[in-house]
């Protein structure tokens, strides 16, 4: 790890003005990912501003949202009353990600902002379009096992590799962000970005913009919810394909549904012609199958990734009927 | 006859131990010294062209902490890049918490800090200023082991020994959080903390029995 500075300013203005003036300065909350790819040479900012001593942490109700502080750890957020109540799918998400031991260390701006974990990004000595662009993708060509099958570009194939996003997008959530030209809300889906020409575009935020909170929404889906991950080992591994699945029912009649998945594209990704399709049928196997086949329509994947063209689908199917309750 | 083919030697006096490994450290510490030169941030390296003095400065600012380790407060100066890890095992001699991957992918190195349990490898020490550690070395009360401690040894929660510290922390950690109340609850609560030889079984039968014994963890 090369040798950097560290301040620890109090007011969030403070930390956004360090930021937005210096390029090499970079926000540091829980550290989870960052520390990591600082140790691997991956990312090198001469400037650390850990913003800890902001007064992020709280989780309050405002104005009929859940409002969750920025600086709420993961562990926090995943037991906290007011959310198991409000947003259990949000609960479910956090609680697949990561270890208990990280969860108490990772914040959930810190979550959103994690960077892809693509092998290719993390290794210093292969190519990686987003690391230094205009070297390739390593993994086009390469291992892409882990890798997208929505929303790639030929510069990367990365995924985005939180649980948490995938709930949050699918809830509707808002991201509340101040910077040195003010404050702004951006909504959850227009947060990460696909790759396109500029994979090393991570996130819309500009230069010096710090998460502050994360709003989300009322809305009925506080029973019939399922995240459903599916991984090489049992617990504490990245998604190969996850799906966060919410259900408002009226009987066995589906009012409206919410359908989001991860481990498949460079962002979160929400099914919303799936969700207009299951609003007003039945919850029966056979409607989340046709759901399932609207979702993964356009789905392109790569030599070592195929089975999640199977996966995907079957895994929606599941998530769905764990969340109905439909045997 | 087992006592011909095995002589009992004496094992090495108490304190030669820490003198052999202090040597080893020792030279650690010179020779990532030079590598932290190689690695400065040419800013830096350019300030240091002006005036010497300011080279050791800026190369190697350090931060002042105060914390606590194991009930005991410390005011420490540190290098900003100094996980709470190298701190406690290099700066402070408490080499029961256990470098694993490095890359907070084993759990070896579990501690807890402000009774919550954490990597120490992805946690830098200038954050944990004024907080409270916990290490294994502080588990014990005196020569009493701790209840976690006790059942580890009872149920043979180990074989090589070196996840063992780390997952000593983390069960009693998962006790203390109420998680675990059944054999998937704790798996699932413990999956932070791998081990090599697969003790899994014994593991979570040791804390079964110490959940189960109701003793004050």
């Amino acid at each position: 790890m090369i040798q950097f500075q560290y301040v620890k300013p109090s007011k969030p203005k403070a930390a956004i003005d360090t930021v937005a003036k210096d390029q090499s300065a970079v926000f540091i909350a829980g550290g989870t990912n960052l520390v990591d790819l600082m140790k691997r040479g991956v990312m090198n900012p001469e400037k650390l501003v850990d913003i800890n001593k902001l007064p992020l942490r709280k989780i309050e109700r405002e104005n009929g949202n859940v409002r969750i502080g920025a600086l709420a750890l993961n562990g926090a957020v995943a037991e906290d009353k007011l959310v198991l109540e409000k947003h259990p799918l949000l609960a479910q998400a956090l609680n697949a990600g990561a270890s208990a031991q990280l969860r108490n260390m990772a914040t959930v701006g810190g979550n959103m902002m994690q960077r892809v974990r693509c092998p290719y990004f993390y290794d210093t000595a292969m190519p990686c379009n987003k690391r230094e662009p205009g070297t390739g993708c390593g993994a086009l060509e390469g291992y892409n096992r882990m890798h997208a099958i929505f929303g790639h570009s030929d510069k990367c194939i990365a995924v985005n590799p939180s649980d948490m996003n995938v709930a949050l997008v699918a809830l509707d959530a808002v991201v509340l962000v101040s910077g040195p030209k003010g404050d702004r809300k951006i909504p959850f889906a227009e947060f990460h970005r696909l790759p396109g020409d500029t994979p090393q575009i991570h996130t819309n935020l500009q230069q010096g913009e710090l998460i502050m909170a994360v709003d989300v929404p009322e809305n009925p889906y506080t029973k019939n919810v399922n995240y459903l991950k599916v991984r090489d080992r049992n617990s504490y591994a990245f998604a190969l394909v996850s799906v966060a699945a919410a259900l408002d029912l009226d009987g066995s009649t589906i009012k409206s549904a919410r359908l989001a998945m991860g481990g498949v594209a460079h962002k979160p990704w929400r099914l919303n012609e799936a969700e207009q399709f299951l609003a007003g049928k039945p919850a029966t196997e056979a409607t989340f199958r046709q759901a399932a086949q609207l979702a993964m329509r356009g789905a392109k994947a790569f030599e070592h990734n195929k089975f999640k063209l199977t996966l995907g689908p079957n895994t929606i199917v599941q998530a769905l009927k764990n969340a109905s309750g439909v045997a | 006859m087992s006592s011909d083919k095995f002589p009992e030697k004496k094992l090495p006096e108490e304190e030669n131990g820490p003198q052999h490994s202090d040597a080893r450290r020792t030279f650690l510490k010179q020779s990532s010294l030079l590598t932290a030169l190689a690695l400065a941030p040419s800013a830096a390296i350019k300030a240091a062209e002006l005036k010497f003095e300011e080279k050791v400065a800026a190369v190697f600012e350090q931060v002042k902490v105060t914390l606590g380790i194991n009930g005991k407060k410390h005011k420490l100066s540190i290098e900003p890049r100094a996980t709470l890890l190298d701190l406690l095992r290099e700066q402070m001699h408490l080499t029961g918490t256990k470098k694993g991957c490095d890359y907070g992918q084993c759990g070896a190195c579990t501690v807890h800090v402000d009774g919550q349990r954490v990597l120490s490898c992805l946690t830098l020490a200038a954050m944990v200023d004024g907080k409270e550690v916990t290490t294994i070395e502080g588990l014990a009360n005196g020569d009493k082991l701790h209840p976690m401690q006790e059942a580890f040894i009872k149920h043979d929660g180990f074989q090589c020994g070196y996840c063992t510290p780390g997952q000593i922390m983390s069960a009693v950690a998962c006790v203390r959080e109420g998680h675990a109340d059944s054999d998937e609850e704790i798996r699932e609560y413990m999956s932070g903390n791998i081990c090599r030889c697969g003790a899994y079984p014994n593991i979570v039968n040791a804390i079964k029995e110490v959940k189960n014994g109701g003793q004050r963890v």
